[in-house]
């Protein structure tokens, strides 16, 4: 009681302090992911293997790819809630397309058409003027829409086993889609802490109206991060459909969210202007953990998604408490 | 008999008026807002209070309305002291504020909210027929002539007050404080609630009215009230004042800053800044202004009289219905604020907090915001460039930051507003828009900001500059232009820019005169 009352009253002491709480509030999610990490370590001989780590990576790599740039668009001040959507139009439109021509085309026509949904966002967004939340919300239910209208709401299947390599073969024992998504993570990363790009989302969503006073076009910033998020959503439809050789209209149902939870556990503010990519990668990283923890540690699964939901809870009521004594 | 009981119980109350301040005084950080003032309202009459931007008229209203509670002094009511603790106990006295910005509830009808929180109920249901009655007998009762069952969100502002004047009335409202009513009214509607107030004082309802314009104020008070700097300059019968005694009554201070002397551009010196016939409907109306390199240009003029929209829309920052914009002579269509930047225009914002830092990024960041191209290679930013331009401007502006990585939300008033500067410094504009450059800066950053105006004036950028301080206008500019209603009213040049010159035009006391004769 009597240090903290001597700290109060020595301006010196009060700077170190809310300087000690931003540390907190900036690596708190580190903590967390370190313990977690340390305990599954500790308490299950089948986590500390390299085969595991690689599996995490391949199983949350669609997520992965999602996080990271739900984390760009949410530093940006928008949310895109139709990456599901897109996910599904995209891997349906992949296989269709590598049936009709060749495997690899197939592939490259998912991602381009996440790329087209993408922007097809941003122009939505900026012109109707309409809540990004709201917007994308109603483009993901069209893009659902349109999945199930491309399928005729059956499975599509690839007959080319060609379509399968990119979500099925591996390099030095890490699947393709675990090289897809750490490549993105570390290009998009880049980008955004390093470039003038990068630079302009964290001013507009910082301040839109100091960033465009300032000579920035929020709206076309707004709209090349949803471009990117389309662009991350093909590639995991992409990724997704390779990996069963299949997909079906209702794949991507959901992802969004997960994705969304993942960016804010590693600490990105839902208010937009700060945050990183690296962030989303850990807290998917941690998202993968509780689930991979669950399942070596024998634990009843049907209570993982109440553990999941509570630690998103936790997180950002402790981010808003740490921010609002900050 | 009857008559003589009642004068005697109205001899008994009148003894002390409805409502006394004595010697209220409040204090904001370092700003003295309201100064030991005394005021007396007496039953059944209309108190004007006026004075300049920031004179305290506002703070004091509030205090008597219970928004704000006072640092000293006393409130009298009936010759009782009260002491307000929220707006509420205020209204158990029988107070009622009508603000700047209208409280009403958009999405109720007119008689909702005319008898929100004292709807007739029984057993947690409203009573509709009842509420409906009692609505209809208060309208009745003004003649207002509203409809119960309007929207309020879809009234215009004229009507939207005269739902919160009726709510005032609903809750048996003695002393209605109105401030700046009719700020947002055209001159029918400015008419009718004069009338309004007038027949209000006629059936025993005291008002206080806060306003900016002096003709109205004396048209319908019995009592003004002049503030100035926070304290109490004059108070008296309106019938002895005229807008040019109230205007010499609001100004007459000592100028509390010193100002270097001008060093006007030569007269030959090229126009760099020109619009041509700006209009954007209710903002600003057929302004042409022109601003000669090296020149410092005042725009004077009370707060909505269309100053800071004639900044944005040169900037591009509001569209516009007519008019264009001409830079060093050759003519620019300006529809956003990117193509500003690139031909050399700056704005200052007003408020730095909302529209010119980015409050959670660093100095550095701040700083090349506006002029990041110079430090981008190949899409990437060189931050050693950056930084060590942010240096050399952090040092030539002397900014006291503890390094170039420092938030700018941990800095100082003073210190912000000099990165703002900075952001513009990178490279000189050609012209620089500055709005109210030193608000809410302290003295000593505010001479480092008046010197930094006319260096870079000296240094041939063309200045546009807006504040509410008359001493800064009067001080810095070379030439002065006035605006009101969003038109320029007038313009003054050399020997002709004194305070009284530009406040008569700004609360157009001059031009009421001129009317008059």
């Amino acid at each position: 009681m009597t240090t903290q009352h001597a700290e109060a009253s020595n301006p010196l002491a009060t700077l170190t302090e809310s300087l000690r709480r931003l540390q907190i509030r900036e690596y708190g999610i580190v903590l967390i992911s370190v313990s977690l990490f340390l305990t599954l370590t500790f308490t299950s001989d089948r986590f500390f293997q390299k085969q595991n780590f690689f599996n995490i990576l391949d199983q949350w790599s669609a997520i992965g790819l999602l996080a990271c740039a739900a984390t760009i668009c949410i530093i940006s001040g928008v949310f895109d809630l139709s990456v599901g959507g897109i996910v599904s139009v995209a891997a349906v439109v992949a296989c269709k397309v590598a049936n009709s021509t060749t495997p690899w085309v197939g592939i490259l026509a998912g991602v381009g058409t996440g790329l087209g949904l993408g922007i097809s966002n941003g122009v939505v967004v900026h012109f109707t003027r309409v809540n990004s939340f709201i917007g994308t919300l109603a483009t993901g239910i069209v893009f659902a829409g349109l999945a199930i209208i491309v399928t005729g709401g059956n499975i599509v299947t690839v007959t080319d086993p060609q379509f399968g390599v990119l979500g099925q073969n591996d390099w030095l024992g890490l699947k393709f889609t675990g090289w897809v998504f750490l490549g993105f993570a570390l290009i998009s990363g880049i980008v955004l802490a390093r470039s003038r790009f990068g630079r302009y989302v964290y001013a507009v969503g910082g301040n839109a109206e100091s960033a465009r006073l300032s000579g920035i076009r929020v709206g076309l910033i707004r709209g090349s991060c949803f471009a990117v998020s389309g662009l991350a959503a093909g590639a995991a439809g992409a990724l997704l459909a390779s990996r069963t050789t299949s997909a079906q209209a209702d794949l991507g149902r959901g992802m969004e969210l997960t994705a969304i939870s993942a960016a804010i556990l590693g600490g990105t503010s839902i208010f937009g202007g700060e945050g990183a990519v690296w962030r989303a990668v850990l807290g998917v990283l941690l998202l993968a953990m509780i689930g991979n923890g669950f399942n070596l540690l024998g634990i009843d699964t049907t209570y993982q998604a109440i553990v999941q939901g509570a630690l998103i809870l936790v997180a950002v009521a402790a981010d808003q408490l740490l921010r609002r004594r900050a | 008999m009857d008559e003589q009981h009642l004068g005697q119980e109205g001899a008994g109350e009148s003894s002390s008026p409805l409502l006394e301040a004595l010697a209220v005084s409040k204090r904001f950080g370092g700003v003295q807002a309201v100064d030991t003032v005394s005021i007396v309202v007496e039953r059944g009459s209309v108190h004007g209070l006026v004075g300049e931007n920031g004179a305290g008229k506002s703070t004091l209203a509030k205090i008597i309305g219970g928004v704000i509670g006072p640092d000293g002094g006393e409130i009298l009511v009936d010759g009782h002291p009260v002491r307000f603790h929220s707006p509420r106990d205020a209204l158990a006295a029988g107070i009622v504020t009508i603000a700047q910005e209208i409280a009403l509830v958009p999405g109720l009808s007119v008689a909702e909210n005319v008898l929100l929180g004292i709807e007739p109920s029984a057993g947690g249901f409203v009573r509709r027929g009842d509420l409906r009655g009692r609505f209809e007998e208060l309208n009745a009762h003004t003649g207002f002539g509203l409809h119960a069952l309007d929207r309020v969100g879809g009234l215009r502002t004229a009507e939207q007050q005269k739902v919160e004047i009726l709510r005032a009335i609903a809750r048996d409202a003695r002393l209605i404080l109105m401030d700046e009513p009719s700020a947002a009214l055209t001159r029918d509607e400015t008419d009718r609630l004069l009338g309004i107030v007038r027949e209000l004082a006629a059936s025993g309802t005291s008002i206080v009215l806060v306003s900016h314009y002096l003709d109205q104020v004396l048209a319908v008070s019995d009592h003004v009230t002049v503030m100035r700097n926070g304290k109490l300059v004059r108070s008296g019968e309106a019938a002895r004042e005229t807008p040019e005694s109230l205007v010499a009554a609001m100004i007459g201070r000592e100028m509390s800053l010193t100002f270097p002397t001008k060093h006007p551009p030569p007269a030959d010196a090229p126009v760099v800044l020109e619009a041509r016939g700006l209009t954007r409907k209710g903002a600003l109306d057929d302004v042409s202004v022109t601003v000669r390199r090296g020149e410092i240009v005042g725009l004077a003029g009370l707060v909505g009289s269309g100053r800071t929209e004639l900044a944005r829309a040169i900037f591009g920052a509001d569209g516009l219905d007519a008019g264009e914009v001409l830079v060093e002579g050759t003519p620019v269509r300006i529809h956003h604020p990117g193509k500003a930047v690139r031909i050399g225009i700056g704005l200052l914002p007003e408020s730095r907090k909302d529209q010119g830092l980015l409050m959670g990024l660093s100095v550095r960041e701040n700083t090349t915001i506006a002029r990041l191209g110079d430090f981008t290679v190949g899409g990437f930013v060189r931050r050693g460039a950056e930084r060590q331009r942010t240096r050399e401007l952090v040092r030539d502006l002397d900014v006291r930051t503890s390094s170039t990585e420092t938030a700018v939300v941990t800095l100082s008033g003073g210190n912000q507003q000099k990165v703002l500067f900075a952001k513009w410094l990178v490279r000189r504009p050609v012209v620089l828009l500055a709005d109210e450059p030193t608000r809410g800066v302290d003295v000593g950053a505010k001479r480092q900001i008046h010197e930094l105006v006319i260096r870079l004036a000296a240094e041939g950028t063309a200045v546009l500059l807006i504040s509410s301080e008359i001493e800064e206008v009067l001080g810095l500019a070379h030439r002065v232009l006035v605006m009101r209603r969003g038109a320029v009213v007038s313009e003054f040049t050399g020997d002709e820019i004194t305070e009284e010159a530009v406040m008569n035009a700004a609360f157009a006391a001059v031009t009421r005169a001129g009317e008059a004769a």
